[in-house]
């Protein structure tokens, strides 16, 4: 099992998720994040006043899936929030060493 | 807390003390005044609604438009200033402050105190002050004056004025620094006898105004966190709709000052759009070639800055001048806010960049640009044949200009002394709203 964490431009939120249903994902976990890469923030000016602003607003995805899966995740999530500018994110993939249902107890592959 | 107690007793019974003296004296004058000239209702009726709109100038105007432009953590502090000065002053002014600007010439310097408590100041006319309309309702109109000028003042030291010193300090201004330059501009004084045109405020307002804040923001310093900190405005709806409602209240603003429903209060109002109009678009290209975008602060920081250079001159120019006027307010106040990054000073909502530079480039403006043809009670400007007049508009602003900043400094040291006029660095880091006022205005 893995964990992906996709780091996306929140208004693609919508069309990464649909996506990635279509993928045969079942569920997956959505936070507000603030980060920046090489894009490094953007600038505000106020009345002459400029701020960098350094942390940018992203989406985190994180979707927990099978091994077999991975390929198809990855594919789906680049191909969904691309916009091809800068700032489109990143997405990391980690080992899963376990996952438990809450409600039935069930482990592995079965509680995703 | 007992100190503040210990001012707030005194004020309190100084004023009550004049009070009873005036009410004492009103039996005797209000027999004495001639009747001047009848009474006129269109008049009356327009000077009343002029001023309830400079009254929505104040608030929620500018208590708006300076809410909008601070941190979430003071926007309730910034609307308090407005406020208090509101009823702070409308009670000074009844009491004391009208009779010092406006009352009995005295050398050409302060008025008497003979209209202290508005004695001998009712129903009749004023043969200078309005000889169609009652007293009193030019005294109520340039009441809302006195309470619109230093309420212009705190956005200098928004977010780090103890409000009990707001307090003794709005009190000091009101009646040290404004009473007697409305005096000498337009209650008889030295600058009215010398031919000084103001149609509005160019110098009892804006240049008072706008020089005082710059008083302040020396005496107070910088903000913690200036130039570090992201200090971006919290909330622009709240500033563009108090723009929308200055603009608004600057109909009664200028227009009112005709003192009367007449063809000088049509002229002031047309030159006031023309201008305002004007320098919100010169702002937003200025902006836009400058920095790469227009900003919607830029438009609405531009339209205000030409509604305060019209002012002295709204009833003496032409709609062409106005357009001049605005060109001139928009460039000169968008640099003047650029300036301020450079020279380092916190003035933390541009009072002196808006009013201060908008002011003084009025008021020479008006020296330049006046017309009899336009106004036959004022005087031709310079590119009308009458280069004296120049002279005189400038002597005017450097008057202001030098009074204003040696009286607020002064006033600005004895309150800091009395009481300290700051916030301690923990209040200011929380805010002024929980640190003064023990609320929050987003909870």
């Amino acid at each position: 099992m893995k964990l992906i964490e996709a780091i996306i431009k929140p208004f693609k939120l919508d069309e990464v998720k649909d996506a990635l249903l279509e993928a045969g994902v079942q569920g997956m976990t959505v936070t507000e994040v603030k980060g920046f890469g090489r894009q490094k923030g953007h600038k505000e000016t106020y009345r002459g006043t400029e701020y960098t602003i350094e942390f940018v607003p992203k989406v985190k995805i994180e979707v927990a899936v099978a091994d077999d899966l991975v390929p198809r995740v990855l594919e789906t999530i680049t191909r969904s929030a691309k916009t091809g500018s800068i700032g489109d994110g990143k997405i990391f993939v980690r080992d899963l060493h376990a996952a438990v249902r809450i409600r039935t107890g069930e482990t592995g592959e079965s509680a995703l | 807390m007992r100190m503040v107690m210990r001012y707030g007793i005194g004020i309190i019974s100084a004023v009550f003390g004049v009070a009873v003296w005036a009410s004492g004296a009103w039996a005797q004058e209000a027999s004495q005044l001639p009747a001047v000239s009848k009474i006129n209702s269109g008049d009356t009726a327009w000077v009343l609604a002029a001023s309830a709109l400079v009254l929505a100038m104040v608030s929620p105007g500018l208590a708006l438009f300076y809410g909008g432009l601070v941190r979430s953590k003071n926007v309730l502090g910034t609307i308090m200033h407005s406020f208090i000065i509101l009823c702070l002053v409308s009670l000074i002014w009844v009491l004391c402050g009208y009779s010092l600007a406006f009352g009995p010439d005295k050398g050409g310097v302060i008025g008497g105190l003979d209209w202290a408590g508005l004695s001998g100041v009712g129903v009749d006319p004023h043969p200078r002050y309005g000889p169609t309309i009652p007293h009193q309702a030019f005294m109520v109109f340039q009441l809302m004056f006195a309470v619109f000028t230093p309420a212009l003042i705190t956005g200098a030291f928004a977010e780090r004025m103890r409000f009990s010193a707001l307090l003794l300090f709005a009190v000091l201004w009101s009646l040290l620094v404004y009473a007697p330059l409305a005096h000498w501009v337009w209650g008889g004084g030295w600058l009215k006898k010398l031919g000084a045109l103001d149609f509005a405020g160019g110098t009892v307002v804006h240049i008072s105004a706008g020089v005082g804040a710059l008083a302040c923001a020396l005496v107070l310093g910088q903000r913690r966190g200036y130039g570090t900190d992201y200090m971006a405005p919290h909330n622009l709806p709240f500033t563009l709709l108090g723009t929308g409602l200055l603009w608004f209240g600057w109909i009664g603003f200028n227009g009112g000052s005709a003192l009367g429903a007449n063809g000088t209060a049509v002229g002031a109002i047309v030159a006031t759009q023309t201008a305002a109009a004007t320098a919100a678009l010169t702002w937003m290209v200025v902006e836009w070639l400058h920095r790469g975008k227009p900003t919607a602060l830029g438009v609405a920081s531009g339209a205000v800055a030409g509604m305060a250079t019209v002012t002295p001159g709204a009833g003496y120019v032409s709609p062409f001048s106005a357009i001049l006027i605005g060109l001139a307010a928009g460039t000169f106040c968008y640099f003047a806010i650029v300036c301020k990054g450079k020279l380092r000073y916190d003035d933390s909502l541009d009072v002196v960049g808006i009013h201060a530079v908008g002011g003084i480039t009025g008021i020479l403006a008006t020296g330049l640009l006046a017309s009899k043809a336009i106004n036959p009670s004022g005087a031709d400007g310079l590119f009308f044949g009458n280069p004296a007049q120049f002279g005189i508009q400038a002597m005017a602003a450097c008057a202001a200009v030098l009074f204003s900043f040696i009286g607020t400094y002064m006033i600005l040291k004895l309150v800091d002394g009395l009481m300290g006029l700051r916030v301690s660095s923990e209040e200011e880091a929380i805010g002024l709203d929980l640190s003064q006022h023990n609320e929050r205005a987003y909870s």
